[in-house]
């Protein structure tokens, strides 16, 4: 592998990561303060990313279609936690699984009632269209840094807003310790709505810009799920340091285990177990640090 | 009448209609039977865990399904495998499977344990789904149904669906019994005492982590003996079968059925059955194939029972019941 | 005097910034009462808990006839003849009470791997927590749901789990907390009775019964150990007096 294949396999690894993060850091916020599993938080990303094909065409821009998005997955996220996930704080684990499973089903069904069961594109916006050179060979679009690049701003905005607002006290505090909180007279009902569905937002955010690169098909969100949850597991509940690191981590690894096997192609290693490698890398996780590498020791 | 005489009368003439049923049935619900007959001892497999262990495994499928791929291999191609070892042999491997998974799951608890099972089990997913060893995304067909015969005699073959039916009927009362009685030995008590307070078992000097793993183990071979007969009936295994769609419509059954029960993982069974065949069974409206789309108000279901039905779907009876008795107890004051 | 049963060396146990437990170091007999007495927070259930292998030690060796057990986990140090009863009633709430001390009993069977048999089919086990229940006055109500007893029963219960294991050291915390005057009465009664077989740790803030029925005594205040002796000369102790008697006397 030379320097420049390399420094594209890092590129794509990181923006992996990084929108892996985004969907993540949601869903272990939920975790980690409200106690909620929630296993529609994939349907969100497919949500996000049929926004942006739908709105996009109805625009006709993409960026109206991110906001408009946006606007409506805050939307969707305040009403479900008002209407459903309110009613599970004080159930057992097993009913949050049964509930959101059934999320699934609703939201994969409408999304087939609404769009038809193709695979649709979603064209890359005008601006961002082109791309660097890298050798006479290979170059890296544009599009992909910039996804890079709002992924690290939405991160550092969600650090600023976790560790310098008000509202981001309450919030560590009631990852720590959700008892805590709800003694020290905060409005715990309003925080947990707004943790829901800043969760959603984010996830929905992430499967729009994913979706001119990703592509929008059915299934989508379920397979961002289960590895976010691989990202939860390892990253820590509850911590979103552990779930960046986590989702850099593999990004990286799911990105190179293709790689790297497509280069010594069958001969040493199965090519196809590269899918593997990401359960692979929790299993170790899971032997060295049950409680993942950033979480708390039960 | 008493309760528990009242419930074992119920049992018992619900086992003689299923006894009685492939007198008067067409093949196709004497199959469907069969069918939720397999489901249920895949349901009372996770219910030991989810119901009496309290351990919410949401990648039960993967013991399931490696039981299918064990009978497709050990079938020759396109002749019948050996019931008496290939059954066993394909519990064996998932009980191996259990083994490896829950030793690494069950140093977690709580939420964690619900999402690394899914992972675990999505792995195998992969496993079998971007590799040729299971005939890739596209399965593998086992030709033949096992067959039983012991040095030339035959007792029964599977081949005919109504003994395939009555194997079902027999291993699910036998399965039923021998989990009643495990419950109630020494090892069934460690089990539910551990769900209560892990905390006081250790302190009373159990090691909870090897009961748990045992009872992960047993639950894996049991999952792996319905998935054995699953794929036996349905003559094609896929990664499908161990899909997480599998895993949560298990817990689906159990937990609607009302958990730590058995029972109510088989009526759960037979009930998500019923209920999806007659969703998909439901009429177009308005030009609209609004059965094509019945995973939608399997959802709708799903969600509602959760908020209406807290204790599954024996509750229902029990509140019938309960109101039955109401007016009777009033009559004795 | 004959060796320790149980022995702690210097043992420290550090929840972060804050050092619960501060170099103890004490000594159990066979048969005698240890008493452990300070004001809360000074460290006495993290003590038992270090003790029970419930918490592991940040530093120090606990030594168990003369072997060191520190680090062994809960179900070792129980297996070893260690039972705990605790400060916040731990028992089997859905169970009945007999189940309750027949699980405690069931744990001294050499393995539970046991499948087939029932469990009340092991009559020596059901026997064992039905002598258990005796000893604490619970036998009449063997057969009700743990969680319909009153409070008190609830902690006669728990005593009774722990003596269901044959334990020959018994770390008690707080037995008395909770109980009616008659039921304390009844369980120092029952206390003095265990004495001459049973090395025992008793955390306890009723001061009447830890007069009448403590061999040693030491004091804890802060993690540390401020005075250990005979209840006589602890009666007499000035730093006593000023330090646990004084803050306590704060606290009320």
């Amino acid at each position: 592998m030379d320097a420049n294949t390399f420094l594209i396999q890092v590129l794509n690894g990181i923006q992996y990561g990084l929108l892996l993060f985004l969907v993540a850091s949601g869903l272990t916020l939920i975790l980690g303060i409200m106690g909620i599993i929630n296993l529609a938080h994939g349907s969100f990303y497919m949500v996000g990313a049929y926004l942006a094909f739908s709105l996009a065409q109805h625009f006709g821009s993409l960026w109206l279609a991110m906001a408009g998005g946006v606007v409506i997955a805050v939307a969707i996220g305040l009403a479900l936690e008002w209407l459903l996930i309110s009613r599970l704080y004080h159930r057992d684990h097993l009913y949050q699984v049964l509930l959101t499973y059934g999320l699934i089903l609703i939201f994969e069904e409408l999304r087939s009632v609404v769009f038809g069961d193709d695979v649709h594109g979603v064209a890359i916006p005008e601006l961002l269209r082109a791309s660097i050179p890298l050798t006479e060979t290979l170059s890296y679009p544009v599009y992909r840094l910039w996804m890079s690049a709002v992924c690290i701003v939405l991160a550092a905005g969600m650090y600023l807003l976790i560790q310098k607002t008000r509202l981001g006290m309450t919030i560590r505090a009631g990852a720590a310790n959700r008892e805590m909180v709800q003694s020290l007279g905060i409005n715990i009902n309003l925080l947990y709505r707004l943790v829901f569905a800043l969760g959603v937002a984010l996830a929905a955010f992430a499967g729009m810009i994913a979706a001119p690169v990703a592509s929008v098909f059915p299934g989508m969100g379920n397979q961002v799920l289960i590895v976010c949850f691989v990202v939860v597991v390892i990253g820590g509940i509850g911590s979103v340091k552990g779930a960046m690191l986590a989702a850099v981590l593999i990004g990286l690894v799911d990105t190179f285990g293709k790689v790297l096997t497509l280069q010594i192609g069958g001969v040493q290693l199965l090519p196809e177990l590269s899918g593997m490698m990401i359960y692979v890398l929790m299993a170790a996780v899971l032997l060295a640090r049950p409680q993942g590498l950033f979480g708390k020791r039960a | 009448m008493p309760r528990t005489t009242r419930a074992t009368a119920v049992l018992l003439l619900c086992l003689l209609a299923l006894a009685l049923l492939p007198l008067f049935a067409e093949k196709y619900y004497i199959q469907l039977f069969t069918k939720m007959m397999i489901m249920a001892v895949f349901a009372m497999s996770l219910d030991l865990l989810v119901g009496f262990a309290g351990l919410v495994s949401l990648g039960h499928a993967a013991f399931f399904g490696l039981a299918g791929y064990a009978l497709a291999f050990a079938a020759p191609q396109y002749e019948a495998a050996n019931l008496w070892l290939s059954l066993p042999l394909a519990m064996a491997c998932s009980g191996l499977l259990a083994l490896v998974i829950g030793a690494l799951v069950l140093r977690t608890s709580g939420i964690y344990f619900i999402m690394v099972t899914l992972a675990f089990a999505q792995m195998l997913f992969f496993l079998f789904h971007d590799t040729k060893i299971g005939g890739g995304a596209d399965g593998i067909y086992v030709y033949a149904k096992p067959a039983a015969a012991i040095a030339g005699w035959e007792p029964f073959t599977l081949e005919n669906y109504t003994h395939f039916y009555f194997v079902m009927l027999v291993l699910l009362v036998l399965v039923y019994v021998a989990l009643r009685r495990l419950l109630d030995s020494p090892f069934g008590r460690v089990i539910v005492g551990i769900r209560v307070n892990e905390q006081r078992m250790r302190s009373l000097g159990y090691r909870t982590f090897r009961y748990k793993l045992v009872c992960f183990v047993l639950a894996g071979m049991l999952a792996g003996m319905a998935g054995y007969f699953a794929a036996a009936q349905f003559g094609f295994v896929s990664p499908e079968t161990l899909s997480w769609h599998q895993s949560g419509g298990v817990l689906m059954m159990v937990i609607l059925g009302g958990m730590g029960t058995l029972t109510g993982a088989v009526v759960g069974a037979f009930a998500m059955i019923l209920l999806e065949l007659g969703l998909q069974g439901l009429p177009e409206i308005g030009g609209m194939d609004i059965a094509k789309h019945w995973q939608l108000f399997m959802g709708a279901f799903i969600v509602g029972a959760v908020l209406l039905l807290p204790h599954g779907l024996l509750s229902l009876f029990r509140l019938g019941s309960r109101l039955r008795r109401k007016p009777a107890g009033a009559h004795d004051e | 005097m004959s060796e320790a049963v149980l022995r702690t060396e210097r043992l420290s146990k550090h929840f972060g910034g804050l050092v619960a437990v501060n170099d103890v170091s004490l000594e159990f007999f066979a048969d005698q009462i240890h008493a452990v007495i300070g004001p809360n927070g000074a460290g006495k259930t993290t003590l038992t808990s270090l003790l029970s292998g419930d918490l592991s030690c940040t530093s120090g060796c606990i030594f168990l006839d003369g072997e060191d057990v520190a680090g062994l986990s809960a179900d070792r140090i129980s297996q070893r003849g260690v039972g705990r009863s605790y400060q916040k009633t731990n028992i089997f709430l859905p169970f009945t009470v007999l189940e309750n001390c027949r699980i405690a009993a069931q744990s001294r069977l050499p393995s539970s791997m046991r499948f087939v048999r029932a469990a009340l089919a092991y009559r020596d086990v059901v026997r064992e927590a039905e002598r258990a229940l005796a000893e604490v006055g619970l036998e009449h109500k063997a057969q009700e749901t743990a969680a319909t007893l009153s409070h008190g029963e609830q902690r006669q219960l728990e005593i009774a789990m722990t003596l269901a294991t044959r334990p020959r050291v018994l770390l008690l915390d707080e037995p008395l907390a909770g109980m009616g005057g008659e039921e304390s009465a009844r369980m120092v009664e029952l206390l003095q009775t265990l004495k001459p077989a049973h090395a025992m740790l008793l955390v306890e803030h009723d001061m009447d019964a830890v007069f009448a029925l403590a061999d040693r005594l030491t004091v804890m205040v802060e993690g540390r150990v401020l005075e250990s002796g005979t209840p006589d000369a602890i009666r007499a102790s000035a730093a006593v007096q000023e330090a646990y008697l004084g803050s306590e006397g704060l606290h009320a």
